[in-house]
């Protein structure tokens, strides 16, 4: 099932055109199944135009369609011209899985780059399977995931959580942990591992507290009164927050108004970006955390000509990047890269030359594909600033290698990812030797 | 007079070590234009006891941000003008190639202690006792000497004690304080009683046996009094929580309780209100800067103005064709909601939009063990304003009489010569007006987005329904349970959960008492 559509005679041509009219629901669609496919490679963006999500994934449909422009501009990938199919899946999780089946059956998009949430990536992950496409997926995760057709370029948990718990072990000393989140799947299995590893570290169980509260949770006034308390027990203490989306302005407006400063009780946070912070009042939030693998304030220039490439791409000048942007940006060029190397866009032979590919990282490095199908990646521990940028305060010497599976859990400490030849299994456990979980590919 | 010698002392202290310690400043700055946070703390802590005349305003400016170091490593204040400064004699340069000084945490933290023992002797009562303060959280054993030689002349009452707190604290951190001091240190720390001392106390260890049985006994009274006023806490957050759904609800407490009509928009009505809190701020500012922080008085009025003239217009061109029919009504308002959603989406872009909040906001005062937060206390008093007004509005002007008078009985009304139609508008259009302030409010606490109204159509019908459909007192008073409820179940049960039991607490009474805790009664009613 390759990609060998220049073969379709023209009424072929003709019906398939009909037949996406029917089903797409995107004018977009439609022409470019119409045009056909004679010299151009078709890459899906699945990304939430609409609905709760829209605010960040936008930013992500915006930064493929530059990307994608700038490899045409220079001459597109392998003498074809790259083409962007997207699609809107609203903030909606099933619609996630039927737009990837069309982006898939009907417009044979060669690669999709897609998804934010946890719960939207779980909801295409069968459709990629079973068509056997590729997905790249750009947001920092929960990990306990590792499928053939799926690329991970954001972080792993310890490519973000933990690195930021061992900063504030060495550096403010803490000892006593607060570990808030939004009640999902995300901040549930984070903490979980968390948890954990503070255990591990020889954390008593009584100096780790976990809070969950809902989605677009308001009134912090409790909240933060008992983590005041919590933090009076003579040691130093900090918050781990995933706490997720716009639930963080009134979490930190009541931090200040409750007169916990950054220098009191630190707050890391692992889904506070610049672009949440671009709609703040920041000056609160000064000397709080954020942890990531790329901030905009890193000083390169690499990072500068993507910062000024994407500034004239949108034509706004003050455009924030961010982090899932760098994602896209290594992904699309690891591909890029993969599917120069197979010759061709058929995902078993890319899939496979995936693995061991390198690229420049924006944050002053290199990216390489693991056989896990993560990245490696320095992870940067940043301080807000006043002016609602992330200056990083410390960088893990060297690159980071995803640990897919967490070992400080007790059902996935002794699993895998190995796609590599002889072995090809997403979840392999070393001690019984046998392929647990994950399709052999 | 004792300012004046306050403000001498301060003047001696300063000038008078400067030649004795300039390797020490010399020191101080080179650590301070070297990268790595460590040498910038460094830095900061050894001018501080340098005794140089310029060390507080060096300090101050790299705290917000305004220290610059050139390569040759000489330092630079940015002025307020835009102009830099020479660090150390405060003459006016042109240096070329500046970087900004950068800061963490634990520089921050090394900056307020500093900045704290240098300001004891500042003349204003007030920056002395905020100095005692930032000295007590840096519990620095170095700064023993000026808070005896501080306290010796301090006068102030409030400072004073601070500044008594201060030296407790540096006393107990001291590895060569005597024992009965730090008894007697212990004592002062446990009269201060709160969650800070308490902390400080915990955090103590290795003091000799008659000082560690004096900190557990502080710090069992401390909990112990902090058990007490943690319930007088909770009740307090229970009233900002109930004050802020009354605020929400009283609106349909008229839309949907006088008038019957199922408003599914309601919410939206207070997302108007909060745009408009946006938008008048943002003119205020372009405008009149001037009279920038009454934005939010402003804006009151001019969201009860656009959120009731929507209502009107809503009741003209759509509710009006739908009384009697409950259910085409509430699917009307509910894809009415979403059109109104999708227009503000629009117009504004899907990000949240940054209302500020006044200076005067925000914060907290303490009253014994509470915590009251400045925010959340001037919206409670804002919604008793909003609930008193609006009965009164009710009860003595004449179109609430007529109001009255229609909702109880439309034919006399009408026989009456009351103009039925234009009363049902206004009076629809009164209870978006009085939700449109409510968004005036919650820009304050919650995010100003398209979808804030979503986030309390549910509680405010939920508020109504419990109230007594039809009863101002009944939306009162049901506000208030809920949210002492929801404050009380919250610690013990988690927000989550805390939620779900209050529906649950609430579907039980409705199935109890349908009509609600304050029923209307009479033939109205019945018929």
């Amino acid at each position: 099932m390759a990609f060998n559509l220049p073969t379709i005679s023209r009424r072929g041509l003709a019906r398939l055109g009909a037949a996406a009219a029917t089903v797409a629901a995107v004018g977009a669609v439609k022409e470019a199944a119409a045009q056909g496919a004679a010299g151009t490679i078709k890459v899906g963006i699945l990304h939430s135009l609409s609905g709760t999500m829209a605010i960040s994934e936008t930013t992500l449909k915006d930064v493929m369609t530059m990307l994608i422009e700038q490899q045409n501009a220079k001459g597109g990938l392998l003498g074809k011209k790259l083409e962007a199919v997207v699609v809107d899946p609203a903030s909606n999780w099933p619609l996630f899985a039927e737009k990837a089946r069309q982006l898939i059956s009907v417009d044979k998009c060669a690669a999709t780059f897609g998804c934010w949430t946890s719960v939207s990536r779980k909801s295409v992950l069968p459709v990629f399977e079973e068509l056997n496409s590729i997905l790249f997926y750009p947001v920092q995760y929960e990990g306990q995931e590792c499928s053939r057709n799926v690329f991970y370029t954001g972080a792993a948990p310890n490519q973000q959580a933990i690195p930021a718990v061992d900063y504030l072990m060495k550096e403010n000393k803490v000892q006593r942990w607060v570990l808030a989140g939004t009640d999902y799947v995300y901040p549930r299995t984070t903490n979980q591992i968390l948890e954990a590893y503070l255990i591990a570290k020889g954390v008593a169980k009584e100096d780790i507290m976990i809070n969950y509260t809902p989605f677009g949770h308001s009134d912090w006034q409790n909240i933060v009164a008992s983590i005041k308390k919590f933090g009076s027990a003579g040691k130093k203490t900090a918050v781990v927050s995933t706490i997720n989306g716009d639930a963080n302005v009134p979490f930190y407006k009541e931090l200040g108004n409750q007169g916990i400063k950054a220098t009191d009780i630190p707050v890391v946070a692992f889904s506070v970006g610049e672009e949440e912070l671009a709609g703040i009042d920041t000056k609160p939030l000064v000397g709080h955390l954020a942890a990531w693998n790329y901030f905009m304030s890193v000083d390169n220039a690499d990072n500068k000509k993507f910062i000024d490439a994407w500034h004239k791409f949108t034509g706004k000048p003050k455009r924030t990047t961010n982090d899932p942007m760098e994602a896209h940006y290594i992904g699309f060029n690891m591909w890029v890269k993969a599917v120069e190397a197979a010759g061709t866009t058929a995902s078993d032979a890319v899939i496979d030359e995936m693995i061991g590919v390198s690229v420049p990282n924006l944050s002053g490095g290199y990216s390489a594909m693991m056989p896990n199908h993560h990245i490696t990646k320095p992870v940067l521990i940043g301080e807000i600033q006043a002016d609602g940028q992330i200056n990083a305060v410390s960088t893990t010497p060297g690159l980071v290698v995803a640990q897919e599976w967490s070992p400080y859990v007790a059902d996935t400490k002794d699993l895998i990812g190995d796609w590599r030849a002889p072995l090809k299994c997403g979840a392999f456990n070393v001690k019984t030797g046998q392929c647990s979980t994950g399709k052999k590919a | 007079m004792c300012r004046l010698f306050a403000a001498f002392l301060f003047a001696l202290l300063a000038a008078l070590p400067v030649g004795a310690r300039a390797d020490q400043v010399t020191e101080a700055v080179a650590a301070l234009a070297s990268p790595g946070f460590d040498s910038v703390r460094a830095g900061v802590e050894q001018l501080s006891y340098s005794g140089h005349p310029r060390a507080a305003a060096i300090i101050g400016a790299l705290q917000a941000g305004k220290l610059f170091v050139r390569t040759d490593k000489a330092l630079f204040v940015k002025q307020d003008d835009g102009e830099f400064a020479d660090a150390l004699s405060g003459e006016v340069a042109q240096p070329g190639g500046l970087k900004q000084v950068r800061v963490n945490n634990s520089v921050r933290g090394a900056i307020d202690a500093a900045l704290g023992v240098l300001r004891l002797f500042a003349p204003d009562a007030a920056a002395r006792r905020e100095a005692a303060e930032a000295v007590f959280k840096s519990h620095d054993p170095a700064a023993l000497p000026a808070l005896e030689k501080v306290l010796a002349t301090e006068t102030n009452a409030g400072a004073k004690l601070k500044m008594e707190q201060a030296r407790a604290a540096a006393v107990l951190a001291s590895p060569d304080s005597a024992e009965a001091d730090r008894v007697a240190a212990v004592a002062v720390l446990r009269l201060r009683g709160d969650i800070e001392a308490r902390g400080f106390l915990a955090s103590l260890s290795g003091q000799p046996q008659s000082v560690t049985e004096a900190i557990v006994t502080a710090i069992t009274g401390i909990d112990r009094m902090a058990q007490a006023w943690s319930v007088a806490q909770s009740v307090y957050y229970g009233l900002s929580l109930g004050s802020v759904l009354l605020l929400a609800a009283a609106g349909l407490a008229i839309t949907f309780g006088v008038m019957g009509v199922i408003n599914m928009a309601h919410g939206e009505m207070v997302m108007i209100g909060a745009y408009t809190t946006f938008v008048v701020q943002q003119f205020m500012r372009a405008n009149t800067p001037g009279l920038y922080g009454a934005s939010l008085l402003v804006a009151i009025p001019m969201a009860f103005l656009v959120s009731g003239a929507v209502g009107v217009a809503i009741e003209r061109l759509l509710i009006r064709w739908l009384y009697g029919r409950p259910l085409e009504t509430l699917l009307a308002t509910w894809g009415l909601s979403l059109g109104l959603q999708q227009a503000v989406r629009s117009i504004f872009g899907a990000n949240n939009k940054d209302v500020d909040t006044p200076g005067w906001m925000s914060g907290a005062t303490e009253l014994g063990g509470l915590t009251l937060t400045w925010n959340r206390m001037y919206i409670i008093l804002f919604s008793i304003a909003v609930l008193a007004s609006l009965m009164g509005a009710l009860r003595y002007t004449s179109l609430g009489l007529r109001m009255r008078a229609v909702t109880q009985n439309r034919r006399m009304a009408a026989a009456m010569g009351i103009r039925t139609p234009w009363i049902d508008a206004l009076t629809f259009g009164l209870g978006s007006g009085v939700a449109g302030m409510a968004g005036v409010a919650l820009s304050q606490i919650d995010n100003v987005s398209p979808n804030l109204g979503q986030s309390y159509i549910i509680d405010s019908f939920m508020v109504v329904v419990f109230g007594g459909v039809g009863n101002l007192w009944g939306t009162t008073l049901g506000a208030l349970t809920l949210g002492i409820v929801n404050k009380f179940l919250e610690p013990v049960a988690g927000a989550v959960m805390a939620k779900i039991v209050v529906l649950v607490l609430l579907i039980l009474f409705i199935q109890r008492r349908p009509r609600g805790m304050f029923p209307l009664k009479g033939r109205a009613v019945e018929s």
